[in-house]
């Protein structure tokens, strides 16, 4: 089983790989990719010296290419397959039909990884994929529960990625508006969910507030803490009452480390951590706990149990220090 | 431009969905689009009685195509999606890549609806060569693209269809935030969204209307409002004005729109505007939204130049 881990840049890639990733994704520094942020991700001669690195080392290398091509544009994702391609690295991460189509007809050797964006959650339509594009792999959204992703892996005729940490997204990844229904930019138009330039962090009075492009998500007093502004992690009044509450989810984020034994079991290929945006120490840390967890788990599978100090190593560095599973554990739902 | 009606994406009673297509049967409204695209929990009308309403409905000379669901997980719900799929005489709404999958496997010609992500005209021209002979634009798309797309080399060989009034869809979850809100749990949840005939809204704590919680879908607090836009849309070549109702009265806006568009096919735009003005059907009400088209933040609302 893969451990698949962030690199936002160049620190990031090398403390993964220290800490003992078998993988890494990244992204170029353009809209090419849905953490478009200032000061993140690779330019090509630095997308060369990562391959070049994790190569070395004997690890692979994945290029996200998880936005869709906007019209009049596609030239600059088509060169950014190319690049992967001429690089040699190891996979590319992509969504779009069209960047699909051309990946698979232009470079039919080098391996696709079907995008989480692409929102493919059952047989049905990891068929369409496999038998239009060949896709070796498809990353799963995290929309299914544990036994839906174990009756699936049983009938995929894909290998199987699935989220095992780092932020909650709630929703069917790449068909989420929430972010440009209030900001204009989603993760699918080559921005980010809730990009930096529209939060705003406010004190008024005791309280603290939290604003996405003037709309108040968050609002609490000094002994709470605020989550980073997302519309699906804001506190609302719902029609008929009166208190706010997080009528859709709090801020946490998701761990699985509990569920490695099923995972493994399942037949799941890659364990992904989420973060390319977050800091090389976050990398490290968290590479370094699910290291420890997958060696452990598979030195004696019969044996594994969940060690306290890798749950309080991950909460550390968890948004809001609360972890939940998530849809992999039906009562969330 | 024609005029054509959404699936209902609410749980409303069979008597009630009963009665609305009645109304739609007797109305001009063009094409009806039929069937549940949210939750599969919901279970007021089942596979045969959206078969009934569809031949009701073609008896009463509407084009119909079946709808299916957004967010498929579970192989039951495969399982329904190849029913609806293999129903003999209509083509369906394809709303997650699997409709897509089996339609074509099928031949079945298919709509692709707005939660199927095409971005670009290529991937577009992909989904026409497996059988897709009109989409629906993703809600978060404007009209700028749309232009490009329609703009590129040779003028597409498939109709476009744009939602141009209702709450919008924005998101789709695991997590049913109607059974949340009432407590829950998803597998025992009564259908407690059949309280919430348009959604469960959800306001800021400054009272600032932001979503609709429906079931596992998340809608847009504010209506989309793209009737001051029907003319640019005539000249782009839209086929199809999309209204996804949430009452009774959204049919009779559907009927007055539907008139007015076959009598005023022949003369000039203006002529439309003034009708549209007329009829009072253009508004300036900050309710509704209408950024997306204008390829500005979804919940924005741009007023009508004259009017502003």
């Amino acid at each position: 089983m893969e451990l698949l881990c962030p690199a936002g840049n160049l620190a990031s890639l090398k403390a993964a790989l220290n800490a003992g990733a078998d993988a890494v994704y990244l992204g170029l520094k353009d809209d090419t990719n849905a953490r478009s942020f200032a000061g993140l991700n690779f330019s090509a001669p630095q997308l060369a010296q990562a391959t070049q690195l994790a190569h070395s080392q004997g690890r692979k290398v994945f290029l996200t290419l998880n936005t869709f091509p906007k019209p009049g544009h596609e030239q600059r994702w088509y060169q950014a397959v190319d690049l992967a391609a001429q690089l040699n690295m190891d996979a590319l991460i992509v969504a779009d039909l069209s960047l699909l189509s051309y990946a698979h007809q232009h470079h039919p050797h080098l391996p696709l990884h079907l995008s989480v964006q692409a929102s493919a959650t059952n047989l049905g339509a990891l068929s369409f994929y496999k038998e239009a594009f060949n896709i070796e792999r498809a990353v799963l959204p995290r929309v299914l529960s544990i036994k839906q992703v174990r009756d699936l892996a049983k009938v995929s005729p894909v290998e199987l990625e699935v989220f095992a940490f780092g932020s909650l997204c709630i929703m069917a990844e790449g068909r989420c508006h929430l972010s440009s229904y209030v900001t204009g930019q989603s993760p699918n138009t080559g921005g980010s969910c809730s990009p930096a330039n529209h939060v705003r962090w406010q004190d008024s009075g005791s309280d603290k507030l939290t604003r996405l492009n003037d709309v108040l998500i968050d609002k609490a007093d000094a002994s709470q803490q605020l989550g980073y502004p997302v519309v699906c992690k804001g506190r609302y009044v719902a029609q008929y009452d009166h208190d706010a509450k997080y009528l859709l989810e709090s801020p946490t984020s998701l761990n699985t480390l509990s569920l490695l034994p099923e995972l493994a079991k399942a037949g799941i290929a890659s364990l992904k951590i989420e973060g390319r945006q977050r800091s090389p120490a976050y990398v490290s840390q968290v590479t370094q706990v699910w290291r420890s967890a997958i060696d452990t788990y598979l030195s004696s599978p019969a044996s594994f149990a969940e060690q306290p100090k890798w749950s309080q190593a991950l909460a550390k560095v968890s948004e809001g220090q609360i972890t939940t599973l998530g849809a992999y554990e039906r009562q969330w739902q | 431009m024609k005029i054509s009606l959404a699936p209902i994406s609410y749980c409303w009673s069979k008597v009630d969905v009963e009665q609305f297509y009645q109304q739609v049967a007797n109305s001009n409204i063009d094409t009806v689009y039929l069937g549940e695209t949210v939750c599969s929990r919901r279970r007021e009308l089942k596979f045969a009685d959206y078969l009934a309403l569809a031949h009701m409905l073609k008896d009463h000379g509407k084009k119909v195509v079946l709808s299916t669901m957004a967010l498929v997980e579970a192989q039951s719900e495969l399982n329904e999606l190849k029913r609806a799929i293999n129903n003999g005489d209509f083509s369906i709404e394809a709303n997650d890549m699997a409709g897509v999958y089996y339609a074509h496997q099928a031949s079945v010609p298919f709509v692709c609806g707005p939660t199927i992500n095409n971005y670009n005209r290529a991937s577009l021209d992909l989904l026409h060569q497996k059988g897709m002979y009109r989409f629906v634009m993703p809600c978060e798309l404007s009209q700028s693209w749309l232009q490009a797309v329609i703009d590129s080399d040779t003028k597409p060989q498939y109709e476009i269809e744009v939602l141009g009034h209702g709450y919008l869809p924005l998101a789709h979850s695991a997590r049913c935030f109607t059974a949340k809100h009432y407590q829950l749990p998803k597998d025992k949840c009564q259908t407690i969204c059949q309280r919430h005939s348009k959604g469960l809204l959800a306001q800021t704590q400054e009272s600032q209307p932001l979503l609709r919680l429906n079931g596992i879908q998340t809608q847009s607090a504010a209506q989309v409002d793209l009737i001051s836009q029907i003319p640019q849309m005539i000249q782009m070549g839209i086929d199809y004005w999309r209204i996804s109702p949430n009452k009774l009265a959204d049919v009779a806006l559907g009927n007055t729109l539907a008139t007015l568009l076959n009598h005023v096919q022949l003369s000039d735009n203006a002529t439309l505007q003034d009708e549209l003005r007329q009829y009072e059907l253009v508004k300036t009400n900050a309710h509704n939204c209408n950024g997306y088209w204008f390829g500005l933040p979804g919940m924005k609302f741009t007023a009508p130049p004259a009017l502003a």
